[in-house]
């Protein structure tokens, strides 16, 4: 089974050290339980065991739904037995629908767009955020990585509904314009594609910059001094050395923006307006509004699907550090 | 000529005969430099001058300033004061990538994701060369340092001592004025270190580059470098070839610090040309040179180890150079024995045989001994 096993200490029934008083019985079994890291068995596999049964069984259970012939409120099982014929049955008309209906696709080309949109401003602003923090003051980096994470001391939900206050007609900004004689009259902010995006990125910022923090704040400062050293300016230096570095950073802090904006749902109800439809709105009407359970699986199950894309990249580049010995870029041409 | 010339690229690599030939006294000069952190001077009015084509050791223990002053070559720190001079032009207000000078970093600092090819090439790409010439540069560095087979591989692919032919092959690429070596082999074992001491002499040598060094290991510095500086408390103690430092040591600081020595306080008594006789609680010394002192003077005699001879009949002469004790400990190192020698005054003397004869008469713990030295083996330190 595992490496364990052949752990002679994993053998069964070994006898205690006579020295011990006393041997209580099982200690044998005791010993060759510990043998298998029963404890770092327990560690990761209760959490992992959640994780995996919570997620997949409602996964199935829409992955199901998605593809069920509907009676009435009724689902039709998929695998059927009459008249001595097995039947295994998946309706795929939803699906058809999905891809035909030019509503769905531009609700999904804009729920992407928006995600990759609010994950590019969000590297733009994180980056030189966290690249500085690293170069704070040792003793004022939690600090920095505090005041980071401390919007998260307060609701999500509030904080959103504290931008309204801030973008609307008769917001705090467009008070303070008309105030200042900049404007004569309100600008529109609010339920706009800006007042949306402005909710995003300052909300995710936070997932960008702490991975990025992560990363920056173990780069080697000697290696810029060498790339200087070599007659590069620090600009390129930056370029050439601190960036490819912090890939790993970069790719997470994206991943963690960039998924969850792509099924974000309270931001463009809240902050959007009619222009910025996305995918998660769509399936809460499907859900609510037009009760088609079935639809709304399917256009649930396709966005996991969009949304693995990424993750499968992420998971390719991982595991494809460290390796690859030829990746002859400027060699190549030399050879 | 900068470093961002062409021509200093284009050249092909100059084969210096490997002599260090002494022109060019100022080559490099370092004039009044001190470097303050905060009240701290961690560099103090540093005056120095070195050759061209000559490898110079830093030589001190750490915090001796001896980095400060190589990071203040390369441009990393700035001077609190004082100049330094390349050729005769003042360099310190240059940006490191201005400098035609470049460094070999303390555990190297390889780009971790480049290929050992990009990490050479890096410098040269900078410069905006031609990539044949790039290639034709990195090529012969890679061949220099016989790194050739792993042009393709990353540096965490390495062993140490391949990392630090790659950062050797890196900082040489660009054919600097000036070579900085950061402590070029604390990171490596020590029977690598033996080995490689050699290997990154003669590479150096071959090239012929000026070359400035730090270290804290007298042995590094005394294989490698053509002359030394001993550094402490961001001061020069002294400047010199290997042998003139361990054999003539200016002070109490550099014969202890190089080597092994057995130092004896006492006062003048004797003065001439050719010797002075220092009389010390220990015994009677009469030493072959002569100082300029005043009778009565509280001065040191330093004698090495190694230029001690123990015996235990007594010798011609007792009053002068010999002295009396009992062995307390030996040590039988194949080559050599060690032995510690406890004099009538109660102080331990340090004596390095070497074990010329096979069956040579043993000299046990408990045997009552005569140590006795040339007048050529003592000197006489005032400071």
């Amino acid at each position: 089974m595992s490496a364990a096993d052949l752990d002679p200490r994993a053998v069964p029934g070994v006898p205690m050290a006579p020295a011990l008083p006393r041997p209580a019985p099982g200690a044998g079994v005791l010993r060759w339980l510990r043998g298998r890291h029963w404890g770092r068995a327990t560690v990761i596999g209760i959490p992992f065991g959640f994780l995996v049964v919570f997620f997949s069984l409602p996964f199935l259970v829409v992955l199901k739904m998605s593809v069920s012939e509907t009676e009435g409120v009724q689902f039709k099982d998929l695998v059927s037995f009459a008249d001595g014929t097995l039947t295994l049955q998946f309706k795929l008309a939803n699906y058809q629908f999905l891809v035909t209906d030019p509503l769905y696709l531009r609700t999904y080309a804009s729920s992407v767009k928006y995600a990759a949109l609010n994950t590019v401003f969000c590297l733009a602003i994180g980056y030189p955020f966290a690249y500085f923090m690293t170069r704070a003051r040792a003793t004022l980096r939690p600090i920095l990585v505090m005041l980071v994470s401390l919007p998260f001391w307060t609701s999500y939900l509030l904080r959103i509904y504290a931008w309204k206050g801030l973008l609307d007609d008769h917001g705090v900004f467009n008070n303070l314009l008309v105030w200042l004689h900049l404007i004569d009259e309100p600008i529109k902010m609010m339920y706009t594609p800006y007042s949306m995006m402005i909710g995003m990125v300052y909300t995710y910022l936070p997932f960008m910059i702490l991975p990025l923090y992560g990363t920056l704040v173990k780069s080697d400062p000697r290696l810029l001094e060498a790339a200087g050293d070599l007659g590069t300016t620090p600009w390129k230096a930056f370029w050439l050395i601190t960036v490819p570095l912090s890939k790993a950073g970069i790719i997470a802090g994206s991943m963690l923006v960039f998924i969850p904006s792509v099924g974000e749902y309270v931001i463009p109800e809240l902050l959007g307006g009619p222009q910025t439809l996305m995918i998660a709105r769509v399936l809460w009407d499907e859900y609510f509004q037009n009760v088609d359970w079935p639809m709304a699986s399917a256009v649930a199950v396709t966005m996991i699907g969009l949304i693995l894309v990424p993750l499968v990249i992420f998971n390719r580049y991982q595991s494809g550090v460290g390796e690859e010995p030829g990746r002859a870029k400027a060699g190549g041409g030399a050879r | 000529m900068t470093a961002t010339s062409p021509s200093a690229l284009a050249s092909p690599l100059a084969v210096v005969p490997a002599a260090a030939a002494p022109g060019d006294a100022g080559f490099l000069r370092v004039d009044h430099l001190t470097k303050r952190f905060g009240e701290v001077a961690a560099v103090d009015d540093i005056v120095l001058s070195i050759r061209k084509g000559e490898i110079f050791a830093l030589l001190g223990s750490s915090g001796c300033g001896k980095s400060t002053l190589l990071r203040m070559l390369a441009g990393f720190e700035t001077p609190s004061s004082g100049g330094i001079y390349l050729e005769g032009k003042e360099i310190s207000g240059l940006r490191p990538f201005e400098r035609p000078i470049n460094m070999m970093f303390q555990s190297y600092a390889l780009f971790p994701h480049l290929t050992v090819w990009e990490n050479v090439a890096f410098g040269l790409k900078r410069h905006q060369q031609p990539r044949d010439k790039v290639a034709a540069q990195v090529e012969r560095m890679l061949a220099l340092v016989q790194l050739k087979p792993y042009a393709q591989r990353k540096p965490h692919q390495l062993s140490g001592g391949q990392q630090q032919r790659v950062a050797l092959a890196r900082s040489l690429a660009l054919e600097p004025r000036l070579l900085l070596l950061d402590e070029p082999l604390g990171a490596l074992d020590r029977k690598l270190r033996a080995q490689t001491q050699f290997e990154l002499q003669s590479i150096i040598k071959s090239v012929g580059v000026t070359c400035v060094l730090v270290t804290h290991d007298q042995e590094e510095a005394m294989t490698m470098a053509d002359r030394i500086a001993v550094m402490s408390a961001g001061k020069l103690v002294q400047v010199g070839a290997p042998r003139e430092i361990y054999e003539t040591p200016a002070s109490r600081f550099v014969a202890d610090f190089i080597g092994n020595v057995n130092l004896f306080d006492g006062v003048l008594v004797e003065d001439e040309v050719d010797h002075c006789v220092v009389e010390t609680p220990a015994g009677r010394f009469y030493v072959g040179h002569g100082i300029t002192g005043v009778k009565g003077q509280r001065l040191s005699v330093a004698l090495r180890p190694e230029k001690i001879e123990i015996a235990t009949r007594a010798p011609e002469r007792t009053d002068v150079n010999c002295l009396r004790g009992r062995v307390v400990e030996s040590a039988y190192f194949g080559a050599s024995s060690v032995y510690r020698v406890a004099l009538g005054d109660g102080s331990r003397l340090q004596v390095s045989e070497p074990n010329s004869e096979r069956h040579a008469e043993v000299i046990r713990v408990g045997t009552d001994v005569f140590a006795t030295c040339s007048p050529d083996a003592l000197v006489v330190l005032v400071s």
